[in-house]
């Protein structure tokens, strides 16, 4: 846009600069930007991938066994190791946003972000305390 | 089309901001242009650092705020001016809190104020360390909710347009396309500010090079007191970046080489290990500074690449209160000179900080040109006489706008209409930047001559001034406006030509230095900022009295005087430390100092 | 320490030239020189036709940003001696369209900025004569960082989002929406909140984080951002489960 034009006089020709289709390999934090928004295809592929745990099992024993053989494959067990790997980075991501977005005041006072941060992560820890004596103690 | 507006300001700075919003106020119908060679929100109001008085204590009242600014000013203030003043700068203070300005606060949620050099009650208001840049950006976010202020980003005015006795308007280039137009209007206000730029070492921004003086001064209309430039006492060398009284005043000491608090050798005081209102450093500010020449004399400074220096010392205050008070200041050594005043001294000179002198105004900011108004640094009312007291030029420039808005809008609402003359004055003037300043092979770089201006200032009318030196700054700077006229100006482009605005700065502020040289030649007395070691004596029988020098194209300019106005406060001696005549000494006790100030 | 240092400087002469072409020079690099203070020397002692703005060079008026070695900075306060051997290349800010060599056009901004409204919206005006609107420290705390913004450009060339849509309003307008939304005395927020949560508001922003990063003054574009997100999410399930603002 723009640098086609000849320069005629009091009509200034501003250079447009276009950003590259390949910004994000320019600089490492836009990268890392867009490692984390591609982790919401892993948040999505785990739904889906809980969807089929659960119509397996309403299938009968039979089905979830094939479940379960399908899922100790190679293949599926790479991409549910790199989906993990995602779903960790955006935890690890959306906790740092956290208290950025929230702003929390007890008592008057503004509650500093490291704790508004460290309130998420043991919330995490709880919720997996809690999953992981559902898993072993039932 | 040539763009017609009913006011013109030239300048987007605090003045010129706070004039629009009057011109709104008081006529809604009335089209304003702010013209402005940066955007408003650069403008050099945004480097004030310490605080605006303005009374509101209980404890305090408006004859003191009045008596510090008079006797601050060495009686050469107007004193109805002053008396105007002093009553209006808390309303105008007020009314900018009301607007959002971020002043710091008591922990009540009541505005805080803080101590100030030369004033004898806490009286400053303050946003942090950056007072100026919130007042500023206040102003301007402000001012943006007024459909009937136009704004001319990055147009420079070259000119007045002047027919009939009155002011028409103004000439403009547009930088960023070039184009040269007129901008008529009824009434003119200048607010471009000072011209700190004419001297070496200042704490001025690269903008400030005297536009408005010298478009007023050309134009025929005196400029007022040009001989008192205040020097501030503490400017990092090389940059010349400022550190704020607020550093004082918070309890730092001025050390010679040997470590020695050297002000209690210039009758400011007894060293006391808390600061004292009005002595030792917090004392005013051309005396520190002509201190400082004085132990430059006796060898008793410290020599650096940059030139002599003496040392600001903050360390005793610690860390907290340094990071707490003054952050601004800590943020500034580290960023620009590479020290931490925590741990290290502050290297610091006297630099070139604020003109107190200025186009000649009446309290309304009338000057002698009917439709010419003025307000800010660029004017002279004056309140700030021989020496401007800390923290009084913020509240000027809202006073003053405020007042100057309103009269040019009472003015501009006669609905004087523009003659054809001056638009043929513009065609001259287009002529002139466009055949002239686009295409002149001369021989002399800007940047060479701006440099021996400044040289020529620092060593004719630096801090001490004598007949001799005087006479032959005169000399010199005749010498380089007559080299000026062979200039090199190897930039042709129309687009954003900042040579060819850099040629015209110089020729602005050639014409201030030779006015400040020239009115500094005939005060033949040491008044305030004006030491004369030839006349080291103040002379209320000679010169209690305001120089007003005119420009004359065809010889020397000529220099006339006009009578202080008096009120209530006949001359005295100015005094400061142990013998001022004060009811006991005021410490500035940390328990005195506002605490819980949200800085 | 070596004592000169090649500056490449970006040239943009719009009356010949469609593209961007690069100029070389040395300057000299003592410690307390910043790029600024290079682009001086060559404007005043080697091409006076160098066009970029400055004023303050004390990092408050906001003039001078640039892009630095490819990062946004402002070059009064970047010390040529942090690029150790050189060289340095000065380039216009990004997003920007350029004008002439080192200046952009910061139209586009300046007129986003009064869309959102950046004063003191009142339903009544307090009377002077009553005195000052009364805000505590802590209730001046809430606001204060995001009224340091000095409009110096630098978060919107560090915004990849605005590179590709000039549509979005961009970090420091939103921040100094926010900075009025959250004054104690300013009664407004839900007058800006139609320009704000429209699309190119801030659900345009998809929180890369780098506006933050680069801003001199840290003021956390992007934390302001955030936050409101917050609250315009909270706003908009209250008037879906409460359409007449119980």
């Amino acid at each position: 846009m723009g640098q086609r034009h000849a320069y005629t006089e009091y009509h200034p020709r501003w250079l447009r600069r276009p950003v590259s289709t390949y910004w994000w390999l320019q600089k490492r934090s836009y990268f890392a930007f867009i490692l984390r928004e591609a982790s919401c295809i892993f948040v999505a592929w785990f739904v889906v991938y809980l969807l089929m745990l659960v119509r397996a099992v309403s299938e009968g024993e039979m089905s979830y066994r094939q479940f379960l053989s399908w899922s100790a494959s190679p293949l599926i067990l790479l991409v549910n190791l790199v989906s993990l790997l995602f779903i960790v980075l955006h935890a690890i991501t959306f906790f740092e946003a956290a208290p950025r977005a929230m702003v929390v005041h007890v008592g008057g006072r503004r509650v500093p972000n490291g704790f508004v941060g460290a309130a998420h992560y043991l919330g995490l820890l709880a919720a997996s305390v809690i999953v992981v004596w559902i898993l072993l103690g039932a | 089309m040539t763009p017609s507006h009913d006011v013109v300001l030239v300048g987007g700075g605090g003045a010129g901001l706070r004039a629009a919003i009057a011109i709104a106020e008081t006529n809604s119908k009335l089209s304003v242009a702010v013209v402005s060679k940066v955007y408003p929100m650069r403008s050099h109001t945004v480097s004030a650092e310490g605080g605006a008085a303005g009374v509101i204590s209980p404890d305090d009242s408006l004859d003191e705020h009045a008596y510090d600014t008079i006797s601050g000013g060495d009686w050469l203030c107007d004193q109805d001016a002053v008396e105007a003043f002093v009553k209006e700068a808390p309303q105008e203070l007020l009314r900018l809190e009301h607007w959002g300005c971020p002043w710091s606060r008591e922990t009540d949620g009541r505005i805080a104020v803080r101590p100030f050099g030369g004033m004898k009650k806490m009286r400053t208001w303050f946003a942090a360390d950056k007072t100026g840049f919130h007042m500023l950006h206040t102003l301007f976010q402000t001012s943006l909710k007024y459909a009937s202020v136009a704004r001319y980003d990055e147009w420079f005015v070259t000119r007045l347009l002047v027919d009939e006795g009155r002011v028409q308007g103004v000439v403009a280039i547009d930088l960023k396309s070039g184009r040269i137009d007129a901008i008529t209007a009824r009434a003119v206000i200048l607010c471009t500010g000072g011209c700190g730029r004419v001297f070496p070492f200042t704490t001025n921004a690269a903008i400030k090079n005297g536009d408005g003086m010298a478009l007023a001064y050309r134009a025929g209309v005196p400029l007022k007191d040009m001989e008192f430039v205040q020097y501030h006492p503490t400017g990092l060398p090389f940059t010349g970046i400022l550190i704020t009284e607020a550093a004082r005043s918070e309890g730092g000491y001025l050390v010679n080489k040997d470590g020695y608090r050297y002000l209690q050798d210039y009758a400011l005081g007894k060293p006391q290990p808390q600061p004292v209102f009005r002595t030792m450093e917090l004392g005013p500010r051309d005396r520190l500074s002509q201190a400082f020449m004085k132990e430059l004399e006796k060898g008793r400074t410290i020599d650096t690449p940059y030139g002599p220096v003496v040392h600001l010392d903050l360390r005793h205050l610690g860390q907290k209160k340094i990071s707490a008070k003054i952050p601004f200041v800590r943020e500034l050594c580290l960023k620009y000179q590479n020290l931490d005043p925590v741990k290290d001294l502050i290297p610091v000179r006297p630099v070139v900080h604020y003109m107190m002198g200025g186009v000649h105004t009446d309290i309304n900011g009338a000057t002698l040109l009917p439709g010419l108004y003025a307000a800010g640094e660029v004017a002279c009312v004056s309140i700030n006489g021989a020496n401007r007291l800390g923290s009084n030029s913020l509240p000027e420039l809202l006073v003053f706008g405020t007042r100057a808005g309103r009269t040019a809008a009472e003015y501009a609402s006669l609905g004087l209409e523009v003659t054809s003359r001056v638009l043929a004055q513009s065609d001259d003037e287009r002529r002139r930047l466009e055949g002239e300043l686009l295409n002149h092979k001369g021989r002399e770089r800007i940047a060479d001559l701006r440099d021996e201006m400044q040289k020529t200032m620092e060593e004719s009318a630096g801090i001490y001034r004598s007949g001799a030196s005087l006479a032959r700054g005169v000399e010199r700077l005749r010498g380089i406006q007559e080299r000026s006229s062979d200039i090199a100006i190897e930039d042709q482009s129309k687009t954003f030509n900042t040579e060819r605005t850099a040629a015209l700065e110089l020729s602005f502020m050639l014409d201030v230095a030779e006015a400040i040289v020239t009115s500094a030649l005939h005060r033949e007395e040491s008044r305030g900022a004006h030491q004369r070691t030839d006349f080291p004596k103040r002379d209320d029988q000679r010169f209690l009295s305001h120089s007003l020098i005119y420009r004359n194209l065809d010889g020397p300019s000529r220099v006339e005087y006009l009578p202080v106005t008096m009120t209530r406060w006949p001359p005295a001696e100015r005094v400061y430390g142990e013998a001022a005549p004060n009811e006991g000494q005021h410490h500035v006790a940390g328990s005195a100092l506002p605490s819980g100030t949200g800085v | 320490m070596r004592d000169s240092i090649t500056l490449q400087v970006a040239r943009y002469r719009p009356e010949q030239e469609s593209e961007a072409t690069f100029d070389e020079h040395e300057v000299p690099c003592p410690k307390e020189w910043v790029v600024l203070d290079g682009l001086n020397h060559i404007k005043d002692r080697i091409d006076g036709t160098l066009s970029y703005r400055w004023s303050c060079r004390m990092g408050i008026c906001g003039s001078c940003g640039m892009t630095v070695n490819g990062e946004p900075k402002l070059t009064c306060a970047t010390f040529l001696s942090e690029y150790g051997r050189g060289p340095v290349r000065v380039e216009p800010l990004r997003n920007f369209p350029v004008i002439r060599d080192l200046i952009v056009d910061m139209g586009d901004f300046m007129r986003k900025l009064v869309r959102v409204k950046p004063w003191i919206v009142r339903q009544a005006e307090k009377p002077l004569s009553e005195g000052e609107y009364r805000q505590t420290p802590e209730e001046l705390d809430d606001y204060k960082q995001f009224s340091m913004c000095i409009t110096c450009m630098l978060c919107y060339a560090a915004c990849p989002i605005y590179g590709l849509d000039p549509k979005f309003i961009g970090p420091a307008a939103i921040a100094l929406a926010q900075r009025y939304n959250l004054d104690s005395r300013d009664e407004g927020a839900s007058e800006r909140m139609e320009v704000l949560s429209e699309h190119e508001g801030i659900w345009g922003c998809t929180f890369v984080g780098e506006c933050t990063k680069v801003c001199p003054k840290h003021v956390d574009p992007a934390g302001a951002i955030q936050r409101y997100k917050l609250t315009a999410a909270v706003e908009s399930m209250k008037s879906f489960f409460m359409p007449r603002g119980a």
